[in-house]
């Protein structure tokens, strides 16, 4: 498939025309791209961020239930606060995994196709 | 104990050593400066690590490095708040924002906004509420030089604290006009690096002292603080009332939203070469982010445990003054020279990189994009920008010197309210949404900018708090008037979501469509690459 007719320039990387964008945008592999990035980003954007203000809303309005003490002096509200930082750390090696394997490939396919890099 | 800590001419030849390292590298990185895009993103040639390690240098404002030990030192759980909320939002970026963003633009935020819109409206729009984003957090940033110094440097008085404003200021205004974006990343690179290694330095020796065990040490820091055993429940400071309550969620959303929005770090995403080097850096900024917050657990509950919430208090600065404090109760005369040196980095590295952001905005979307109509030179342009920053290094001063004595938590969030109001719905509109039009992004920056401060000036921060038993002064800014109907600290949690519903309104109301082609152009180019920005030198 060549979705380019407009040469690369001088440097690398030519600039696509607009319709060279229209047609790329219709073709099943931008739309396949677009499915994996969406069915991953969005999905985990709603997670984390019910999980932060289900942290939020328990350390305000359920204090006496987050100030409960689990190991000596560390009590829930420490333990659920820790686990913030935890799973922000999971969310992010979890989407670049995602990015390097599913996202990255396709989306240099697309993009060389339609710069004309050799 | 004076009124001072520690040896002020350690301080300052400590911190006059970081200011000559840090020119002679700044001169040398700009011996490259030719284009534009040099001076705005440093012809884009720095790679994911030292990007999210700059970024994190960006962040890392004397708000969160002073400001959160302190509200840890006073406040205990409730300060903690603070830092997950901070941490938390830098998942809109990676998730949806940077790598997007740095296909798309090319120097600035309004350069996505306005990607598929009307180019003149938004860009104003956009350069509006980039200018007072960026102001606000200036404002923040030096006012909290104002009170450090009179703590580390022996100066006290109006005139003192004033010129020690304005040395920073002009000293910013160097980095920026000699380094451009080049040098101001590296001013922000090492500064990110003591920051951090002298925060591990802390925490360590800390924690030493209490055998290894965060547990004997949270029951040292209850042991020690008026709150007792509360310290480490939450509620100290947000869980008197039912408002307060509300008030902490109106603050939480605005921390957890407003990263993402802020144009010095928007900014920042353009200064690498593609997409997955953006990606890395918010990885690198995530985790270099991440640890520095569980660093100043530590070191607030230590400040709490070893300095007293007492001397906290009583001391020039406030709360601010816990980290210094806890230094010089650790290491003595040399680390708190340490500490504050790098706390003083800390501002300068912040507001220079609010200067440039600030000036591009001027000079690429006001100057060259609305008045020229893009028929300017890039040298022309860059000309403008480099005299824009000195104009805004200059209010910054001026503002600085007014606004010394205010609450630094209030500016930073008001900065951080205003820009998940005004910012982040028309960017995350534009990015993922077919039928955003002109009216839409212009209803809902303007509409989320003008509810966002409006509210704030209507509010308790402004206005109007009662004066608490002890004191003198009532917290709020101006004394003896009170015109506050709104009953909120942050105004978040109604400008916010009014922002997206105006996004939304003024979309499906606007008679002129959205360009589908334009869309196109912009859907495949963000999510590709293909006809971003390239990088302009290779190292």
């Amino acid at each position: 498939m060549t979705i380019n007719n407009n040469p690369a320039k001088v440097g690398g990387g030519g600039t696509p025309d607009p319709e060279a964008y229209l047609a790329a945008q219709r073709s099943p592999e931008f739309i396949e791209l677009r499915k994996r990035y969406r069915g991953f980003a969005f999905p985990m954007t709603v997670a984390f961020l019910v999980w932060y203000f289900m942290f939020v809303f328990a350390s305000v309005f359920a204090s006496a239930w987050m100030s409960v003490p689990v190991w000596g002096n560390i009590n829930r509200g420490l333990i659920f606060g820790l686990l913030q930082f935890v799973s922000t750390g999971l969310i992010t090696w979890l989407y670049v995994r995602h990015a390097n394997k599913k996202l990255d490939p396709l989306a240099t396919e697309i993009r060389e196709e339609m710069e004309g890099v050799s | 104990m004076t009124s001072t800590a520690g040896s002020p001419a350690v301080n300052m030849a400590i911190f006059m050593a970081f200011v000559a390292v840090t020119m002679v590298i700044v001169i040398r990185a700009s011996r490259q400066n030719k284009t534009a895009s040099d001076y705005y993103t440093g012809g884009r040639s720095f790679s994911g690590g030292q990007n999210g390690t700059a970024i994190a240098g960006d962040y890392l404002s004397a708000a969160s490095f002073l400001g959160i030990t302190g509200a840890i030192a006073l406040t205990g759980f409730d300060g903690f708040l603070y830092s997950i909320g901070f941490l938390v939002a830098w998942l809109v970026a990676l998730l949806l924002v940077a790598e997007l963003l740095r296909n798309t633009g090319k120097f600035t935020m309004a350069d996505v906004l306005a990607f598929r819109l009307k180019q003149r409206p938004v860009r104003t729009a956009a350069a509006i509420s980039t200018l007072a984003v960026s102001f606000f957090y200036l404002l923040a940033q030096m006012a909290g030089a104002g009170g450090l110094v009179s703590l580390l440097m022996g100066v006290t008085g109006n005139v003192g604290q004033s010129l020690t404003i304005a040395v920073v200021g002009i000293l910013m205004i160097i980095y920026v006009l000699v380094g451009g974006m080049k040098g101001t990343t590296w001013v922000q690179i090492i500064k990110a690096v003591l920051l951090i290694a002298g925060a591990a330095l802390m925490t360590g020796w800390v924690l030493s002292k209490y055998g290894f065990n965060l547990s004997t040490l949270l029951g040292a820091a209850a042991d020690n603080s008026p709150l007792g055993d509360k310290l480490l429940d939450p509620g100290a400071k947000y869980g008197k009332t039912t408002l307060s309550k509300i008030d902490f969620i109106s603050l939480s959303m605005a921390l957890v939203l407003g990263t993402a929005g802020l144009p010095h770090v928007l900014m920042r995403f353009y200064t690498v070469p593609t997409a997955k080097e953006a990606r890395k850096s918010v990885v690198y900024a995530i985790t270099l982010i991440g640890v520095f917050y569980l660093f100043s657990l530590v070191l607030g509950f230590g400040a709490a445990a070893l300095v007293g919430a007492d001397v906290i208090a009583k001391a020039p600065g406030g709360a601010n003054s816990a980290a210094p404090l806890l230094a010089y109760e650790l290491g003595g005369t040399l680390l708190l020279g340490f500490i504050s040196a790098v706390a003083f980095a800390t501002i300068l590295a912040v507001v220079a990189g609010l200067t440039i952001t600030a000036s591009a905005s001027f000079a690429h979307d006001v100057y060259a994009n609305v008045i020229k109509k893009n028929e300017v030179s890039a040298d022309a342009e860059v000309r403008v920008a480099r005299i824009a920053a000195v104009v805004i290094g200059v209010f910054a001063i001026l503002g600085g010197i007014l606004a010394k004595d205010q609450n630094i938590a209030f500016l930073v969030a008001l900065a951080f309210a205003v820009a998940a109001s005004a910012n982040l719905p028309t960017i995350l509109y534009s990015l993922f949404w077919k039928g955003f039009t002109t009216r839409g992004a212009l209803w809902s920056i303007y509409g989320g900018l003008i509810s966002s401060i409006g509210l704030i000036l209507f509010s308790p921060v402004v206005s109007g708090k009662p004066i608490p038993e002890g004191a003198t002064k009532s917290p709020s800014m101006l004394q003896g008037v009170d015109f506050h109907w709104f009953p909120l600290d942050n105004p978040g949690l109604v400008s916010i979501p009014l922002a997206f519903f105006l996004g939304w309104l003024g979309s499906v109301t606007d008679p002129t469509k959205s360009d589908l082609t334009k869309y196109a152009e912009m859907e495949v180019r963000s999510l590709t690459g293909a006809g971003a920005e390239k990088a302009t030198v290779s190292h």
